[in-house]
């Protein structure tokens, strides 16, 4: 059982909260959920969809084929009939879209059910969501209790009525499919589903947010940004609960300096934005190097330069990342291919990030920080929790206190000002120990190997290698980076009944986890690999140019993807099938 | 009780005879004599010849980026309010590089004490305009003269209603210890605009132009009336006022974030049992 829903409209129209709603009732249902959004940069009109995919299995990426069509707009029918499989079904209602022209050479079931008519009748007519909502688990003749415990939830604050109104719209949309469309039935499992236990529902972006709540983040100030903002909306949400203060800064630049400062005097920062708010960060990260302040930097790539396309996915920031901002100071970056990751590598962050008094990455994307996830439990308890700044007694202690004291390790003592006499002073020109500005040559070279050169080698061990995922010895290996794991995994599942292949997916970017007794496993599978390709959501394969830059390896091919979307699993394995034929 | 020789520092690399020289020592008397201690504060600087004065002090400090004082050091109050913060900044890095971030923290009403040595030239890469220079003061970069015309830092802040606003003369010690003493007392954002011969590079306004010039307000001018204080911020010319201008009772933001209303952030401990309880939020 395997099934794709696109629900598609105008911005606005409210297929979010259909698909929210879908995939919140399957999900309880015991079933695997995954869902992606695709959607323009604008707040009403235009055409955005909503992929939801529905699974027995665990499923961690979108197909091309689709099943049912919920078509809110007449683009969804245009655009999109075409995925739509030979047992699929387009639902829509021509009084919202008018009339809908013959579809081309192969004849795609249609039903024009007059959502729009059901929610008048039930009160409204913004419940043609909740009415499309009804119908489409009439299709899959799935219970409406769930749905009518979610509306209860979601609708709780505006009373009884409108709670009462939108069951009876959602059960009229439900009978009205059973009643006028015998033939649109798709068999769920419905003797495993009672076995199946409730599963959680979470993204990339919630896990983020989740994973920095689990550090012990205690500050965050950002500027709103797609497709980061969902970060500050959650911690804002817990700001009470946990002691959080977020803050919305005037600019990315002030963000920025404003983790800093709050991290100067002694809690856990973190700021996030985009690729376009980070190139105005960018002098500031170069401070919370100099400065060796702890830093947790949530970056999220949208695709292209500029404003680009500001609502759509790329790979596009890695090399900035590691790259960016001037002069050499040590840096660790981050790329999370699942929600689990991106809580995980959001802990380690927040971990090393202090450990070491260095800024940390997590670089992310559109894709993976709104597609959904299904997940029988999610473990919160792993979680690596160390306070390494120096405070009260301990702090007190000391005879003397040289915040960039020179040490075995390169980590100097990072005192909390006010909580001791001692005095705490850093300095973006190059300092002494004490803080000082500095000229000396001397002085230099000794805080350059401080800061920088005892470092890296410690951080280098911290950083794990890549996964990798398939039998032993492959023929093939397919590699990536961050977001495109779910898909080359299930790729890799796809093309395994055929071929030998295994998927390296690198999350733990840099210090790039290089041929080293640590990491040797990774790099003999790579080398002994007959054929290898290095898969990308940009136009330049930024990732085996650092690979070859860090490892002299060359990939034998490489799939690039850079139209804003994200890699369907169909369309990757059709791409990896061809690089394999023409070997 | 700290004594002077508590705050000494490295020594300064300031020209002889800089403007910046009575500002520190007025600096110093003032927190010796409200008897504070080095520990108890932070100075948060930017870049230019007047941020390097937290160097020749002894305090915490954060000395970061040219232009970046006011976001820096509104992190440090949500981080720890308990802790007095000021900013340090030359009128390039506050009114040029750091303009937007002077018109929002005076929107947020942070608690931070602003001492801008406003010398009306930058000093540190030798003599060009600033926000402040007059309109057709010539410089190297500048043959024709400036043309934009001189930003009045005093009304701007009487504009956005920022909590203290008051300018002081490096020629006037007693005076500007006594309005350092009112900042810091002053709960709210405070600018005080500090009037700084640079001589190296400014030679217009020299000492001898500004103590022509300036004169301290009248002891019965009440800084409370807004239109009033406007009215005297735009003073400027033969007639310099020095003194508070402005000020207003509103509430600062860090009283504002109920979350740190009753322990500053910094001390409060963090709680990960309660983690396992916000899974429910994804079911």
């Amino acid at each position: 059982m395997d099934y794709s829903i696109k629900i598609g409209g105008e911005a606005g129209q409210g297929i979010q909260t259909i698909g929210d709603t879908l995939a919140k009732v399957f999900s309880r249902f015991g079933y695997h959920v995954f869902t992606h959004q695709d959607y323009e940069s604008r707040v009403r009109g235009g055409h955005n969809f909503y992929q939801i995919r529905i699974a027995d299995h665990l499923v961690m990426t979108s197909r091309e084929k689709i099943d049912i069509i919920v078509a809110l707009d007449l683009d969804s029918i245009t655009l999109h009939e075409k995925e739509v499989s030979p047992r699929g079904i387009i639902l829509y209602d021509s009084s919202l879209i008018g009339q809908v022209p013959m579809s081309g050479e192969q004849a795609v079931a249609r039903l024009d059910m007059p959502l729009l008519e059901l929610a008048t009748k039930h009160g409204n007519k913004i419940m043609v969501n909740t009415v499309a909502t009804g119908a489409v688990l009439g299709i899959f003749r799935l219970d409406l209790q769930i749905l009518a415990q979610i509306l209860e939830t979601t609708f709780q604050k505006k009373g009884r009525e409108v709670v009462e109104s939108n069951i009876q719209a959602a059960l009229s949309g439900y009978n009205h499919v059973i009643a006028h469309c015998k033939t649109c039935v798709f068999p769920l499992e419905p003797e495993t589903s009672a076995a199946k236990q409730t599963m959680m529902l979470m993204s990339g972006i919630d896990a983020i947010g989740l994973g920095a709540l689990s550090s012990g983040c205690k500050f965050y100030a950002a500027y709103p940004m797609t497709p980061s903002t969902g970060i500050m909306n959650y911690l804002a949400g817990k700001e009470k609960e946990f002691g959080i203060v977020v803050e919305q800064a005037e600019d990315e630049i002030a963000a920025i300096n404003m983790a800093l400062g709050a991290s100067f005097a002694g809690v856990r920062s973190m700021t996030g934005t985009a690729g376009g708010g980070f190139a105005l960060m960018v002098e500031g990260l170069s401070l919370a190097g100099m400065t060796e302040t702890p830093l947790v930097i949530a970056l999220g790539q949208r695709a292209a330069p500029a404003t680009g396309l500001p609502t759509r996915t790329e790979q596009g920031d890695l090399l900035f990342a590691i790259h960016s901002a001037h002069g050499e100071f040590p840096r660790i970056v981050f790329a999370p291919g699942t929600p689990e990751q991106a809580f995980s590598l959001t802990n380690k962050a927040f971990d090393l990030a202090e450990k070491y008094q260095v800024p940390v990455f997590l670089i992310f994307d559109q894709y993976i920080a709104d597609t959904l996830w299904t997940y029988k439990t999610f473990d919160v308890n792993p979680v690596v929790w160390n306070d390494y700044r120096l405070r009260g007694e301990e702090f007190a202690r000391l005879n003397t206190y040289k915040r960039h004291a020179f040490t075995e390790t390169g980590v100097s003592p990072l005192g909390v000002p006010g909580e001791a006499r001692h005095v705490v002073v850093t300095d973006s020109d190059e300092h002494d120990e004490e803080g000082h500005i500095i000229e000396d040559a001397e002085t230099r070279n000794k805080m350059v190997q401080k800061r920088l050169m005892r470092k890296l080698p410690l951080i280098r061990c911290e950083i794990k290698e890549p996964l990798y995922y398939g039998g032993s010895n492959p023929r093939i290996v397919i590699a990536g980076w961050g977001s495109t794991y779910g898909v080359m995994k299930e790729a890799v599942d796809f093309l395994s009944k055929k071929e030998s292949i295994g998927l390296l997916h690198f999350s733990e970017l840099y210090p790039f986890p290089s041929p080293s007794p640590l990491t040797q496993n990774y790099f003999s599978t790579l080398k002994n690999a007959q054929f290898t390709i290095c898969i990308e959501n940009n136009a330049t394969g930024q990732f085996a140019r650092l690979m070859r830059a860090e490892t002299g390896f060359e990939f034998h091919e490489k799939i690039h993807k850079y139209d804003g979307r994200p890699f369907l699993l169909e369309e990757l394995a059709g791409e990896i099938n061809a690089r394999i034929g023409r070997l | 009780m700290p004594v002077l020789e508590d705050y000494k520092g490295q020594p300064p690399a300031w020209c002889p005879g800089c403007g910046n020289y009575s500002i520190l020592k007025a600096f110093k008397e003032t927190v010796v004599e409200l008897g504070i201690e080095p520990y108890q504060f932070t100075i948060v600087s930017g870049i230019g010849q007047a941020s390097k004065f937290p160097h020749y002090l002894k305090c915490n400090t954060f000395n970061g980026l040219h232009g970046r004082t006011l976001p820096v050091a509104t992190g440090i109050r949500l981080a720890n309010h308990e802790m007095l913060v000021f900013a340090v900044a030359g009128d390039g890095d506050c009114y040029g590089e750091g303009g937007n971030h002077l018109m929002h923290a005076m929107r947020r009403n942070i608690n931070v004490n602003l001492f801008v040595h406003d010398n009306q030239i930058y000093g540190l890469t030798k003599g060009q305009p600033s926000p402040t220079s007059l309109e057709g003061m010539v410089t190297k970069n500048h043959p024709f003269g400036v043309f934009s015309e001189q930003l009045n830092p005093m009304a701007l802040a009487v504009a956005l209603d920022c909590s203290f606003v008051a300018r002081g003369f490096a020629g006037e010690i007693e005076h500007l210890k006594e309005l350092m003493k009112s900042a810091i007392l002053h709960k709210g954002f405070s600018l005080l605009d500090i009037l700084q011969p640079c001589v190296t590079f400014n030679k217009i306004n020299t000492y001898e132009w500004y103590k022509k010039r300036v004169y301290k307000i009248e002891p019965e001018y009440s800084p409370d009336d807004r239109i009033n204080a406007f009215t005297r911020a735009l003073e400027w010319g033969d007639r310099i006022p020095l003194g508070v201008i402005y000020r207003n009772k509103r509430q600062i933001l860090e009283e504002r974030i109920p979350v740190i209303r009753d322990m500053p952030l910094v001390k409060q401990k963090f709680d990960a049992s309660k983690i396992e309880d916000t899974l429910r939020d994804f079911s």
